[in-house]
């Protein structure tokens, strides 16, 4: 505690934060929310705005747009490039950028599809010059994040070298795990440019998107294409859903751990009288939440094939996919101590340097956790294509990842943001794909409408930062 | 008289070739208020930081409690229990007045903070130093006034076991009545034992809370004396031309800029 002696009467000194407590009621919880909308605070609300218009215009203009099948195939498309918007917004957080996280993606889709079509044989898909550099990298990598004392990237890059020494044979896990590993070790080469060496991220990130591009080209090869569509499992990750009772687990496991999380520690805050949101709001969002769940648990377990000798049905495996991920970022940037210093680095990085922080270790660690996620989307993305050619990762892979987590609300200029705001920026940019695509547009459209949205959202990020420092003096 | 709890002879700090400080004593009495003046670019910042650990220091003995101490990071002040509010604040915007106060010194553990323990003891003592002005301690602190942020500043300080509280030009920036509620914590400080220094450029303000003032002059400390025994004109000819009657360098012609 502290040293200070206390108040002679504690109790009434406090009572002057009297509206920390429970005295605050739902009419003026909902003012205190609407005068922080006004001071600039907009967080995902402009982006869940545009999901339901957008929703509601492609409903009125294309019949096939709400249906069953779209809507789980739109799921499908999106979450790959949502699980990458989900590891940006740790760099957007600290105001960096990381340009090469979709072609860093793109090698670690690369390097898993060789692993299953070559039979574990890394050697003899790479050829021994490229192999051997290969290695090398990964060794680097490990050096790297050993000196920076990110035992986690040591880890990984360990991981991923035992793998491509060894000639593990194929197999769908292992697969995963050395895309994941080699995302971390990139990662790692990554946050030691931007944060030990200390080039601008945009930089660094730019120089590697090139060379990830060509690394990508060298391991496929001109016109290549590597088929992973024949590993079932590989497959099923964006194509399978899960079974009608699976479904269901899923939803009592998601939807009553969120109430239970939420509600548990509202009452034990109230109990200890500490800041609380007013219970009927905080019952009023649990029930929200809960009901939606509900009625998409129910809708997605119907049958919405087309064809009546077949029936799909079960919510798709990227789902929860996506679930786990949010939930386990949510987790680490609200709940833990490195979560909390992520955000306090991106806010004022002198003001965390002063406080004892090692900014320069939180500023790789991003980089990090961005190409480690980057490699699960490009797992997720190759599995809904079933192949990986030497395009994995480029075009617009990247734009559509920074725009998914700015749209959603996360600001470029660090210090503001939530991974659940990737998870809706990447549902509005499906939507857009999604919708235009079955309105039969040509590509030309859909690039500009999905940047015209990018660039909507970053005026809204720029706007609401302005009225928020007017605001505050 | 209490027994210093800080002192600090003979320190010296160069930038490259600019010796900024030279052979500076600086002694801190628990429970005073120690006033550090000086003309800009005296060396009061610098001195500071010097203390706080930001910056090493060239050669110069700290003593803490009497006994010797080598502060060589910010985490050592800090473990000694120095602390510094700096003119710049050094809170995250984007945190709320909790966060910022625990900002590095987060309680639980790594893996699951304790907000509800974090969140009592900012209560405490704010409520200890009779902040009244702050709605509620999970408001960000991007939306706080000027005053309330200095307040936030300074509460931060207090929060651990701190013995020594350094504040560099807490009032620079702040209005009337916000200058008010700063200088009644600075002697609200004091008075909860604390040895605390106050850098300021105001002398209605060095007058009215420090028992002390130090004066530095172009990087000397040139009079250490108790705010009693000197006036107003004194404490500005100490700090302009570096001597005043028999106080501060006894002669000018031998004094080397």
């Amino acid at each position: 505690m502290t040293d200070t002696p206390t108040a002679k009467d504690p109790g009434g000194a406090i009572s002057d934060f009297g509206i920390d407590t429970t005295s605050q009621s739902s009419g003026e919880a909902v003012r205190d929310y609407l005068a922080r909308l006004r001071g600039g605070e907009l967080g995902s609300l402009p982006a869940l705005f545009g999901l339901g218009a957008l929703v509601i215009v492609f409903w009125l203009l294309s019949d096939s747009f709400l249906t069953l099948d779209n809507t789980a195939n739109l799921l499908a498309q999106g979450a790959g490039k949502m699980i990458i918007a989900m590891g940006l917004v740790f760099v957007l957080l600290l105001g960096e950028i990381d340009l090469s996280a979709g072609t860093a993606s793109g090698v670690c889709a690369a390097v898993m599809a060789m692993h299953y079509v070559r039979s574990g044989n890394l050697l003899g898909g790479m050829g021994s010059t490229v192999f051997y550099v290969f290695v090398l990298g990964l060794v680097v990598a490990a050096g790297l994040a050993l000196y920076m004392r990110i035992w986690v990237g040591a880890v990984m890059a360990a991981i991923a070298i035992a793998i491509a020494m060894l000639g593990v044979a194929p197999n769908a896990w292992i697969e995963m795990l050395l895309a994941v590993s080699v995302g971390t070790a990139i990662g790692v080469v990554t946050g030691f440019l931007v944060s030990k060496i200390g080039m601008p991220s945009f930089v660094v990130t730019l120089a590697l998107f090139i060379t990830w591009q060509g690394v990508i080209l060298q391991f496929i090869g001109e016109g290549g294409v590597l088929g992973i569509g024949t590993e079932p499992t590989l497959f099923a990750v964006a194509n399978g859903n899960l079974s009608v009772l699976g479904s269901w687990l899923l939803f009592l496991v998601a939807a009553g751990g969120y109430a239970l999380v939420v509600l548990g520690e509202h009452f034990s805050r109230l109990k200890r009288g500490l800041v609380t949101m007013p219970t009927p709001l905080v019952l009023g969002k649990v029930a929200g939440v809960t009901v939606i769940s509900a009625l998409a648990t129910w809708a997605l377990t119907l049958n919405r094939s087309s064809n009546d000798f077949v029936t799909i049905r079960g919510v798709p495996y990227v789902v929860p996919i996506v679930l786990v991920v949010l939930v386990i970022g949510t987790y680490a940037l609200n709940r833990t101590r490195y979560g909390r210093h992520v955000y306090a680095v991106g806010g004022n990085a002198e003001a965390a340097r002063r406080a004892g922080i090692n900014v320069s270790k939180i500023r790789a660690s991003v980089f990090v956790v961005a190409s480690s996620l980057a490699a699960l989307g490009a797992i997720v993305y190759s599995s809904k294509v079933g192949s990986v050619d030497p395009q994995a990762g480029g075009l617009n892979t990247l734009l559509f990842a920074v725009g998914a987590a700015v749209i959603g609300g996360t600001s470029l200029f660090g210090g503001r943001g939530k991974v659940f705001h990737a998870v809706v920026g990447g549902l509005v940019l499906a939507v857009v794909e999604n919708g235009l695509g079955l309105l039969k547009q040509p590509a030309a459209v859909v690039n500009i409408v999905t940047g015209l949205v990018l660039l909507l959202a970053a005026t809204v990020d720029a706007l609401s930062r302005r009225r928020a420092a007017v605001s505050s003096r | 008289m209490s027994d210093p709890i800080l002192e600090i002879t003979g320190l010296n700090k160069s930038f490259g070739p600019v010796h900024v400080l030279h052979d500076v004593d600086l002694t801190v009495r628990a429970g005073e208020v120690t006033a550090l003046v000086g003309d800009n670019g005296a060396g009061k910042s610098t001195l500071v930081k010097c203390i706080a650990g930001i910056h090493p220091t060239d050669s110069g003995r700290v003593a803490f409690n009497g006994g010797p101490v080598s502060i060589n990071g910010p985490r050592d002040a800090a473990d000694l229990g120095i602390e510094v509010v700096y003119q710049d604040l050094a809170l995250a915007d984007n945190l709320d007045i909790v966060q910022n106060m625990f900002l590095g010194r987060e309680r639980g553990s790594g893996w699951l903070l304790d907000e509800a323990s974090m969140e009592k003891a900012a209560r405490d003592t704010l409520a200890s130093l009779s902040v009244r002005t702050v709605k509620s301690v999970r408001t960000p602190v991007a939306s706080l006034s000027g005053g309330q942020r200095q307040t936030v500043a300074i509460a931060k300080s207090v929060l651990w076991e701190s013995k020594v509280v350094l504040l560099d030009e807490p009032t620079a920036a702040l209005g009337v009545a916000q200058t008010r509620q700063v200088l009644d914590l600075v002697r609200r400080l004091a008075e909860q034992g604390l040895g605390v220094v106050l850098i300021s450029h105001n002398m209605a303000d060095v007058f009215e809370v420090a028992d002390r003032i130090a004066t530095l002059y172009l990087g000397r400390m040139v009079a250490q004396v108790p705010t009693r025994d000197v006036t107003h004109a004194q404490v500005v000819e100490l700090i302009t031309a570096g001597r005043s009657g028999d106080l501060g360098l006894a002669r000018p012609e031998s004094a080397t800029v």
